[in-house]
């Protein structure tokens, strides 16, 4: 038997929305009776993951991604399957469950708008009954990991959107949770506050051996903390494997860059040329000829230097949704 | 197939210990908060008074064309009826069931969900904070009204300690009502017309509006068997009418069934309505 640190095995969550045409006719007619719709947000996804992996969850908007977090933290009852988290079913809201996981997102405050962020941890560490001794140290030791220094003396509204983002992370593990959900953490942030808050994830994990579901719209953060990613669409996985995969099975073509004493010349025969710098060339070409339109490269051009890489995974996750949209 | 991982449990603190310092951190906050604010709070303060000195100034001037009293009352007691009014007024604002259908509506239940406490507790604790400054700001408010209005007020020692106990009473049966109300914004988002006619019940049958023995003996009959009057009337008759030790007591006996009734119907309109959280807003 494995021993996952988070279960899931065929989830699903269906909301009833209310739903009705424009109109003052349609709005006459709701009065007598309200016509509902059945919405299925998550279809019946399931997996596992195990103690101390950062997973990167990705899809687009409304895929499924903050619903299957919220019903793994257990702000949401699913409507059907079974959810595992530490042990615990999360719909349950056992007090020990609360006590090790956490859920922060990024778009949303959790510290008192109007006091210092201070405050707020004093007010955690009641809420999780923390020992004041290992509250003390756990605080100190985020604020320092964050660089976060004397933000935490400033009421959070004078806090700019990444300081705040910063406190809000110390605020959300000073009970050193074990599991981590993070919903768009880096949102809205500069490069550098979104390198920093990454850092600051995978120093987290190392130390804690915290198990890590990352749902992110910046790639970089993916590439930077996850090995195993889980694509999700209209509630459905598509993918759930090594990073490095995502690619393999997706993506059609690869990009062939070549590096050409006379970079000027047509290689429209090769394949498509998608970019010219001075004398470097890249070219996409189809994933089955790679081999082929390489070693013919070589032989028919004066080449200086040729790597292969596979697309970009912007690239690939906009592709895995074209397909998913074309089918 | 079910996986498991054992986890070590956590080093805690004491459960009783860990909910009296979860009260008063939560309370030391809300007087940090609104200490903050103590200007804006001192200007609502202001604003909540006209209220009642209009009922005072109707009822005192009804009292003086009828020879200095109605139905026995005189226009001191309403005076001090009146003044003492504004700080059970204060003491009955709670975490209204209003404040549920904001609390869901923009997500930010979300965020008590995650807590390992039921939300009930910190509303209480932050209201409770809240009440602390109110009480504070209230003495120069009631100082002031005093020597306007010259009310009769002689309680006996019994009677003051019976009132410093009745107005948290009165606190935790309006919250409990409040909060079992407030569930109601799990199943509707359009809950106010419902708060409305619990608020309108509220002012006839509290005390809020008219002092209950001004009421016709049928009104007062009813308000006999419903929360309303205990959280209002009684608090104040504690401490301005002439109890006896008996009925102040038997006060404090209701307000303690109440407050348990209000609970139990909110802990079991809890357990229904969370699973109905749609948690949308974020």
């Amino acid at each position: 038997m494995s021993e996952a640190a988070v279960h899931v095995d065929e989830l699903r969550k269906v909301f009833d929305v209310p739903e009705r045409e424009g109109g003052l006719r349609a709005a006459a007619k709701g009065l007598v009776r309200r016509r509902m719709r059945k919405v299925e947000a998550v279809a019946g996804v399931s997996f596992d993951i195990e103690p101390g992996e950062i997973v990167g969850f990705l899809g687009p908007n409304g895929a499924g991604k903050t619903t299957t977090l919220k019903m793994l933290s257990g702000l949401l009852y699913p409507t059907d399957g079974e959810a595992l988290v530490l042990g615990h079913v999360p719909s349950k809201r056992e007090k020990d469950f609360l006590r090790r996981i956490t859920l922060v997102m990024g778009n949303r405050n959790q510290l008192q708008w109007d006091l210092p962020a201070l405050d707020s941890f004093e007010l955690n560490r009641a809420i999780y009954r923390i020992p004041r001794e290992d509250f003390v140290r756990t605080r100190d030791e985020l604020i320092e990991l964050l660089e976060v220094g004397d933000l935490v003396r400033k009421p959070v509204r004078q806090l700019s959107l990444g300081e705040r983002m910063k406190v809000e992370i110390v605020g959300s593990l000073l009970h050193q949770p074990g599991v981590l959900f993070l919903d768009e953490p880096t949102i809205g942030l500069d490069v550098t506050m979104q390198k920093r808050i990454r850092t600051f994830v995978a120093e987290y994990n190392r130390r804690h051996g915290a198990t890590v579901l990352l749902t992110s719209h910046y790639m970089a953060d993916v590439q930077a903390l996850c090995k195993r990613v889980i694509v999700i669409h209209h509630g459905n996985i598509l993918f759930d494997g090594p990073l490095a995969g995502l690619a393999d099975q997706f993506a059609a073509y690869k990009t062939i860059n070549v590096a050409l004493e006379n970079g000027h010349v047509d290689l429209d025969r090769y394949g498509e040329v998608v970019h010219r710098d001075g004398d470097w060339v890249a070219i996409r070409v189809p994933k089955v000829e790679t081999s082929r339109v390489a070693a013919q490269l070589l032989a028919d051009q004066s080449v200086l230097d040729l790597t292969i890489e596979d697309p970009p995974i912007e690239d690939v996750i906009e592709l895995v949704f074209a397909q998913e949209r074309a089918e | 197939m079910t996986t498991h991982v054992e986890t070590v449990p956590l080093r805690e603190a004491g459960r009783l210990r860990s909910m009296v310092d979860l009260y008063l951190t939560t309370m030391r906050l809300a007087v940090q908060q609104q200490f903050q604010y103590r200007t804006a709070n001192y200007f609502w303060m202001l604003g909540m008074v006209a209220e009642p000195v209009i009922y005072l100034v109707v009822w005192t001037t009804i009292a003086d064309q009828q020879g200095g009293s109605v139905q026995g009352l005189t226009a001191g007691y309403f005076a001090a009826y009146y003044i003492v009014w504004t700080l059970v007024r204060n003491m009955n604002i709670v975490f209204g069931a209003p404040f549920w259908e904001e609390r869901i509506r923009e997500g930010e239940l979300n965020k008590d969900l995650l807590r390992p406490v039921l939300p009930l507790h910190y509303d209480i604790a932050f209201f409770a904070g809240w009440k602390v400054v109110v009480i504070v700001l209230w003495i120069p408010l009631a100082i002031g009204l005093s020597l306007v209005f010259d009310p009769v007020l002689d309680p006996r020692l019994l009677e003051i300690a019976v009132f410093a106990v009745a107005i948290w009473g009165a606190y935790l049966l309006r919250t409990m009502f409040q909060e079992a109300l407030g569930m109601l914004c799990f199943w509707t988002t359009r809950g106010a017309a419902i708060f409305d006619l619990w608020m309108m019940t509220e002012l006839l049958l509290s005390g809020r509006l008219v002092p209950l023995p001004l009421m016709p003996d049928w009104v007062q009959e009813i308000s006999r068997f419903l929360p309303f009057q205990w959280a209002f009337f009684f608090p104040i008759e504690a401490l301005v009418g002439d109890l006896s030790n008996e009925q102040l007591l038997r006060g404090l006996g209701a307000q303690l069934l109440w407050i348990l009734i209000g609970l139990a119907i909110f802990r079991v309109a809890w357990k229904h309505a969370i699973k109905r959280y749609s948690a949308v807003g974020g």
